[in-house]
């Protein structure tokens, strides 16, 4: 889109500013909305900018969408499960089974109509990509390479600054809002002496017929090591992997980045002596030598440094002089580095701080859990990049992860820059225990980005009401009423999704005995994902969030409440799993949420003065819930009823005896059903 | 127990005599009426039962006589039986068989004659006997100036106890006596039977025996009134003696040493003792509160002034009370609080602890809080495996929904299958079906949001069950009636015409009015409305529309505005526009004008229409009559109502006597839960009808209409002007409260703590030897195994902090008011 098409959108003022600006009257076009990288990432929000009708486009320097996926993963099988099959009909719970999909209105393009395979193959996703930014007509300028990305100050500007993009034929864009979706594009290279001699994973051969009879050292331990090994491991002589960590499973972890299942059939050769192996070392304690065969050999930095320069690799130390049954003492005829990939800092302006430098400095740009960088107000960070905020811990560096994110960004956005506060149903707290079992049920987003993305169920004064807010960022909970623009004066549940605390970790034996927990009394130590709802009087303050204690993901509750964990995961069960959850809810709200028959509703209005909520929003409002003969007869046979019509005539026959009180006695149940009614009557 | 009975024995014994051997009764003596005169002593009391010939009767009586001989010996009275034989005719011997009797002698003056029916039991014998005997220390009253004479008499003198039993004879009369026996010297007996009497003092719960003490030796003044003091466990002899006890003690003893050294009766007796802490710069007001506290524990616990100046021990620099547990080697716990009240609670609560604890012990546990008390979510679970002809409805999904929806004409049942009140729902949904089967144009479908969310969604539906109607061309309409099969059948049939109808002749007017129009639908809508307007009313018409639509399915609208409408309007006295109501089931049609034709205003206008002037009321009608927020004055009948009553109330509701009620009648045979209103305002419940006005808006107080009187228009009028004068007095008052939590919820917050405390003293070593893994992992199970069973027991939190302690605050009220 040129310069006419933009300009109405932002008026004359702007216009006039933007000229006297920049005064080499070359007026760069400007949009409130600029994305980087038309992957799935900046497709998904594309999408989102594009249903809600606002002003964006999405830079890609690729002539197609997924230019990754075109590569990448090399050996072609993606590791994101394509489940087309779960046995329910709703599309909201299938979600939770498919790691591929994009969110969109519309079904056809779910990822199963793309790949009959469980573990698709990459070029499924580059064709789905592909139909999904066309189908849906998303705004793209392809072939747009942004070489450079620079902040200019402007106070009329939403942020205070806009964002200055140029491209590769030095067309300057200008951006309200700039939302980076590159993911991790540069491979991670671990500097060494001799590191030269490795091939990257990203240009290895992937043809097994290249290793024939090869000894072969692979450097890393994830899933693209693990892949290249599976992909070689019955041609090669053996193959020695080597790394400074421990293997973690992701079985074990519980996060999907670890090694999976599909990859590890290394792992299976080594315990099995099958002459493979692992290694732990840090790499850059290494060296590689080259022989004069053009053989390489392993040893320490320290020995080369000991040694002068320009030595010959033959007259090196190598540990096994000393360690004669040093590990690695067989020389390899390849090294192939495979250690993950890296953010492209490089095009970013240094004034836009991107990078301040933390843990992740050189992998992920430090963002917060709004996604937002810490460095630039308006520029935030999206899909695979945005991953510090999960990383290791949920699925925010993934398509089933970060499609989610993404949504939650756009919905912050719709309520930063045009005021649409974050959507929310309301309904009567009749609705409440409903509402949370309907979400952890089938919500997709709370399933996949445990931890990370939260319901969070807002209260009305005096608890009549509440506003249900899906999948909002729970780190960001302290500047709740800010982010979406609703209240939470009188308290708030969240809906967190948790693994048991200590279930998770790369040295966890995830199969011992007891894993699995199916009493209600002790749901608190679940240990497989389970709904977890926390009740507040009040929203937390961002020191409370900031300083929560060790492995909480929220602080310190006023009440809590876990629904057992379920081997189906579905939480329906009356007594297993609703039961418990409404006892908490009444108890934290102070009231009673049982439902009631329009026969005991008429029972209480005339015999109380108050009535409990559900008779109050339903009975009294002409909508009570008349029960049928054979409901009637189970309500008697559960002397949760009198028996009106038969305790009449007993009244009748003995009137002149008082205390007929008593409830009609079957004895296989005790007092507590019956008397359940009336108990407050006995509680005050 | 009672240590003091030998110093009280009087000699007395008693007698039985028979004709013939009994081996059941062989413990009793059995004397010639002779030689049992000749045993009695000068101030000794004897119990007689003359007999004269055996019968299954009397050998019940001897059974119970036989165990009192044991009990009245200790009391110094002896019991014999006495034989009358033919030879020795003694004036006591009665002449038939069934007319003999037991005599108490003391020495040889008669003092009471007891047909043997009087003695029931063995309770009755020894409460009667000694009731007898001890006619001096026990005054029997039967009203208020009785009590205030004997109170107003020992006022500087001594104290009382008064009791109130159900009746002369039953085990605590037994108890009262008992007590009596022993104390009747020190304190003046009081015993009633009157309930009266009872409920003019102030006491709540007058089904139950009652005892008080009267601190009337302290009172100087005359004018003052006696300290009462109520006791609060069940009349039993060792209950009223431990009471007795407590009493006896001193109200408020100093004491200067170590609080866990201390022991006073209270702590044999089983009671707390609770220390105010004082010092010297507060004694004096410190004395006035714990004098204070010690009247509230009265009965409940001892209550010390201890003094910290001279004291030897150290106690918290802050603390202000001692609380010590009656049993023994419990440590004492020193409190900080600022309040009296929370110096009660604090004893009740801890009082109230032990309580559980024991109901545990003894098996008693209190409701379990995993079993279901939602009753429709127990009714639908108990039915889940009944098989609902579910082929009567249309089951769509989100390939189908649009098309069918766009079809036909459909009502749609949205609703959960997990949903507790969605499948109670369904139940009578498919009732709608099986009573429509093959006679509507209307398709009966459903959708199970648990499977289609999207579909649900997208039709703005958020909640279950949700019932809509799609009509071609219309937007779809959500039905808002009752969840029963009657309502939503109504809402079905009636709409199989749109509204309002549009009417076009003068003689099909005068059809639609008298019902012959509709004949078929007019039993889903007892009332048929219609709008006259003159053809240039367009507004109105178009408002009048919109109300008819609104409410379409709710009640038969019909619209006239041809040129000849002045016609109607002259026939029916209404000058345009105007609503006309035909009531059908009366026969009647009304006119109402049309101020405002605002069309919320018409709905409104409508509705109120609806109500009768004295309807039968329903669980389903009920709502409609309740938001008029006007007292209900309810004729309770069993069956229909008496035509007369109905006219009585009909002429005073045309008299303008009941316009600010609700007047109404209640058949018990259609609505027995009436049964249960009934039994929450009278006990116990006079004969039927009753008539009740049930203040329910506004303070809840329950008034009934005298049942000895007839229901008739002049009793009614003077009735209803005692009420509104406030002469009559309510019968009850509804209860108030809140709807709380009916049970507790496991406080998972309090296990993580106390896990995690836990945690933190266990140390599993990292490092182990490979040799000792399997080993280790082995008892790391077990360990687990006890962490995860130690916390749950311990920890099963039954009640909140908080509810517990507004439940004692609540009952600690209570008794304020008893006293």
């Amino acid at each position: 889109m040129g310069l006419s098409a933009a300009a109405p959108l932002w008026g004359p003022p702007g216009l006039l500013l933007a000229i006297a600006l920049h005064p080499a009257l070359s007026v760069p076009p400007r949009r409130d909305y600029c994305v980087l990288g038309a992957g799935p990432a900046g497709l998904q929000m594309a999408y989102f900018l594009q249903r809600a009708g606002r002003d964006y486009a999405v830079f890609e320097r690729a002539p197609r969408p997924g230019s990754f996926f075109t590569r990448y993963p090399r050996h072609r099988k993606l590791i994101s499960i394509n489940k087309r099959y779960t046995g329910k009909a709703n599309a909201e719970f299938n979600l939770r089974h498919d790691w591929n999909s994009l969110l969109s209105h519309d079904p056809r393009l779910l990822f199963r109509h793309y790949s009959r395979a469980y573990f698709p193959d990459a070029r499924d996703m580059v064709r789905y990509l592909g139909d999904f930014a066309d189908t849906l007509g998303l705004r793209v300028q392809y072939n747009t390479t942004i070489a450079h990305v620079t902040l200019d100050k402007d106070r009329q500007a939403w942020n205070g600054h806009y964002f200055i993009l140029t491209d590769q034929k030095g067309q300057v864009h200008q951006c309200s809002v700039l939302l980076v979706a590159t993911g991790l594009s540069v491979p991670n290279q671990v500097d060494f002496p001799g590191s030269e001699y490795a091939e990257g994973y990203e240009s290895v051969s992937v043809n097994p017929e290249d290793f024939i009879g090869q000894n072969v050292l692979i450097l890393g331990r994830g899933n693209s090591a693990f892949e290249t090994a599976e992909n070689i491991l019955g041609v090669t002589n053996f193959i020695h992997m080597l790394s400074r960590s421990r293997v973690r499973l992701s079985w074990a972890t519980h996060y999907v980045g670890d090694l999976r299942a599909i990859n590890n059939g290394l792992l299976d050769t080594y315990q099995l002596k099958s002459l493979d192996g692992l290694l732990e070392s840090d790499l850059t304690d290494l060296a590689i030598l080259k022989d004069s065969k053009g053989k390489f050999h392993v040893t320490l930095k320290f020995f080369l440094e000991e040694a002068s320069t320009n030595q010959s690799a033959d007259s090196i130390t190598l540990p096994q002089d000393d360690n004669d049954n040093f590990a690695m003492r067989v020389p390899y005829d390849r090294v192939i580095r495979c250690l993950g990939w890296n953010f492209d800092f490089s095009i970013f302006n240094k004034s836009l701080r991107l990078n301040s430098g933390n843990a992740f400095g050189k992998k992920y740009p430090l963002i917060r859990a709004s996604y937002e960088s810490k460095g630039s107000r308006g520029l935030f960070i999206l899909g695979t990049a945005s991953h510090s905020v999960d990383y290791r811990k949920s699925a925010g560096g993934f398509i089933h992860g970060f499609r989610y994110t993404v949504r939650a960004v756009h919905r912050l956005l719709e309520h930063r820059h045009h005021s649409i506060t974050w959507p929310a149903t309301k309904l009567p707290i009749t609705q409440l225990t409903s509402s949370i079992v309907r979400r952890v049920n089938e919500a997709s987003g709370l399933y996949q980005m445990f931890g990370v993305l939260a319901d969070v169920i807002l209260l009305k004064e005096n608890s009549t009401a509440f506003e249900y807010l899906e999948e909002f960022p729970i780190q960001m909970l302290a500047q709740l009423e800010t982010l979406t623009g609703r209240k939470a004066k009188h308290g708030l549940f969240v809906i967190n999704m948790e693994y048991g605390r200590n279930f998770s970790g790369p040295d966890k034996d995830v199969f011992f005995d007891d894993r699995s927990v199916g009493h209600t009394e002790d749901a608190w130590q679940s240990n497989f994902l389970h709904p977890v709802i926390y009740y507040y009087r009040h929203l937390p303050t961002e020191q409370e969030v900031r300083f929560r204690p060790a492995h909480w993901p929220l602080p310190r509750p006023t009440a809590i409440h876990h629904i057992v964990e379920d081997f189906l995961t579905d939480w329906t069960a009356p007594i297993g799993h609703i039961l418990p959850l409404r006892r908490f809810l009444e108890n934290c709200l102070d009231t009673d949420l049982r439902s009631f028959y329009a026969e005991s509703c008429f029972l209480f209005a005339l015999t109380r003065q108050k009535l409990p909520p559900f008779c109050q929003q339903g009975y009294l409002r002409m909508q009570g819930l008349v029960s049928t003969e054979s409901l009637r007869q189970h309500r008697v046979e559960s002397r949760l009823l009198r028996d009106y019509a038969l305790t009449g005539r007993r009244l009748e026959d003995s009137s002149q005896q008082p205390g007929d009180q008593e409830p009609l006695g079957s004895p296989l149940v005790p007092g507590p059903l019956a008397q359940s009614l009336d108990s407050n009557k006995e509680e005050l | 127990m009672f240590s003091g009975f030998d110093v009280f024995r009087v000699g007395i014994s008693f007698v039985i005599m028979c004709i013939f051997y009994m081996p059941t009764v062989n413990s009793l003596p059995e004397l010639s009426p002779q030689k049992y005169f000749s045993t009695l002593q000068p101030g000794k009391a004897s119990l007689a039962y003359f007999c004269q010939a055996d019968s299954p009767r009397t050998s019940v009586f001897l059974e119970e006589l036989n165990e009192a001989v044991r009990p009245l010996q200790d009391y110094g009275i002896s019991v014999a039986k006495v034989n009358c034989v033919k030879e020795e005719i003694s004036r006591y011997c009665g002449k038939e068989k069934d007319l003999m009797k037991a005599y108490l002698f003391k020495g040889n003056i008669l003092l009471r004659e007891f047909p043997t029916d009087t003695l029931f039991d063995v309770n009755a014998i020894v409460a009667h006997v000694l009731f007898a005997l001890l006619f001096n220390e026990v005054k029997y009253i039967t009203n208020l100036e009785d009590l205030q004479n004997i109170e107003n008499a020992l006022k500087g003198k001594a104290n009382i106890i008064f009791s109130y039993v159900r009746a002369i004879g039953i085990p605590e009369h037994r108890a009262v006596m008992e007590a009596a026996f022993v104390y009747g010297t020190t304190y003046q007996f009081v015993l009633t039977t009157e309930i009266a009497l009872l409920e003019s003092i102030g006491s709540e719960d007058v089904e139950y025996a009652h005892l008080y003490f009267f601190h009337c030796k302290l009172v100087l003044d005359l004018t003052q009134q006696c300290r009462r003091t109520l006791m609060e466990q069940p009349l039993t002899t060792l209950n009223i003696h431990l009471f007795i006890k407590t009493m006896k003690a001193p109200l408020l003893t100093e004491v200067a040493e170590d609080p866990q050294q201390v022991s006073t009766v209270h702590l044999q007796l089983g009671l707390p003792l609770v220390f105010i802490v004082s010092q010297q710069a507060t004694y004096e007001a410190d004395r006035r509160t714990a004098e204070w506290v010690a009247w509230r524990l009265l009965g409940k616990a001892g209550v010390l002034l201890l003094l910290r100046d001279s004291l030897e021990v150290n106690i918290p620099q802050d603390a202000n009370v001692v609380f010590k547990r009656a049993e023994k080697g419990v440590p004492v716990e020193f409190l900080v609080l600022h309040d009296v009240d929370l110096i009660i609670s604090h004893v009740e609560n801890n009082m109230h602890i032990e309580e559980i604890q024991e109901d545990e012990d003894n098996d008693m546990e209190g409701p379990d809080i995993d079993v279901q008390d939602d009753e429709v979510a127990e009714t639908v679970f108990r039915d889940r495996k009944r098989k609902l002809p579910l082929e009567l409805t249309v089951e769509l999904t989100e390939e189908t929904f649009n098309a069918t929806v766009m079809a036909s004409d459909s009502i749609v049942l949205f609703y959960a299958g997990w949903q507790a009140v969605s499948m109670a729902f369904l139940q009578s949904y498919i009732d709608v079906a099986v009573k429509l089967k093959g006679t509507s144009a209307m398709l009966l479908t459903r959708i199970n949001c648990a499977d289609w969310s999207d579909v649900c969604t997208k039709q703005n539906v958020t909640e279950f069950p949700i019932v809509k109607m799609y009509k071609k061309g219309e937007n779809p309409v959500s039905y808002a009636g009752m969840l029963g099969t009657e309502d939503l059948l109504k809402f079905i049939q009636l709409n199989r015409i749109s509204y309002p109808v549009n009417i076009t002749s003068i003689q099909e007017a005068e059809e639609y009015l008298s019902g012959e129009l509709y004949k078929d639908l007019i039993s889903y809508s007892s009332v048929s409305v219609l709008g006259l307007f003159s053809p240039t009313m367009k507004t109105a018409k178009e408002d009048f529309s919109e109300a008819g639509n609104y409410l379409k399915g709710y009640v038969i609208t019909g619209i006239y505005s041809e040129e000849d409408v002045l016609l109607l309007s002259t026939k029916y006295v209404a000058s345009l526009p105007a609503l006309l109501l035909a009531r059908h089931t009366e026969g009647k049609i009304e006119s109402v004008p049309l101020a405002s034709t605002h069309a919320q205003d018409i709905v409104q206008i409508i509705t109120d229409a609806l109500l009768e002037m004295f309807p039968e009321i329903t669980v389903e009608n009920l709502p409609s009559y309740f938001r008029l927020q006007k007292p209900l004055l309810i004729l309770f009948s069993d069956g229909s109502v008496n035509p007369q009553y109905k006219k009585a109330i009909l002429t005073l509701v045309k008299q303008k006597y009941l316009d600010s009620f609700t007047p109404c009648w209640l058949n018990l045979k259609n609505t027995p839960v009436g049964r249960g209103i009934l039994r929450a305002y009278f006990d116990p419940l006079p004969p039927l009808p009753l008539l009740v006005l049930v203040n329910l808006h506004s303070g809840g107080q329950v008034f009934a209409f005298p049942s000895d009187q007839a229901i008739i228009e002049e009793n009614l009028v003077l009735w209803l002007k005692k009420l509104e004068a406030g002469l009559e007095n309510h019968i009850t008052i509804l209860p108030a409260q809140e709807w709380k939590p009916p049970l507790p919820a496991y406080d998972f917050l309090s296990m993580i703590d106390a896990a995690t405390s836990q945690h933190g003293t266990r140390k599993v070593p990292k490092c182990m030897k490979e040799t000792d893994v399997q080993e280790n992992d082995k008892e790391q199970h077990e360990d687990r195994l006890a962490v995860r069973k130690e916390p749950i027991e311990t920890l099963r939190i039954k009640h909140w902090n908080r509810s517990n302690w507004f439940k004692e605050a609540e009952k600690s009220f209570r008794h304020d008011k008893e006293l």
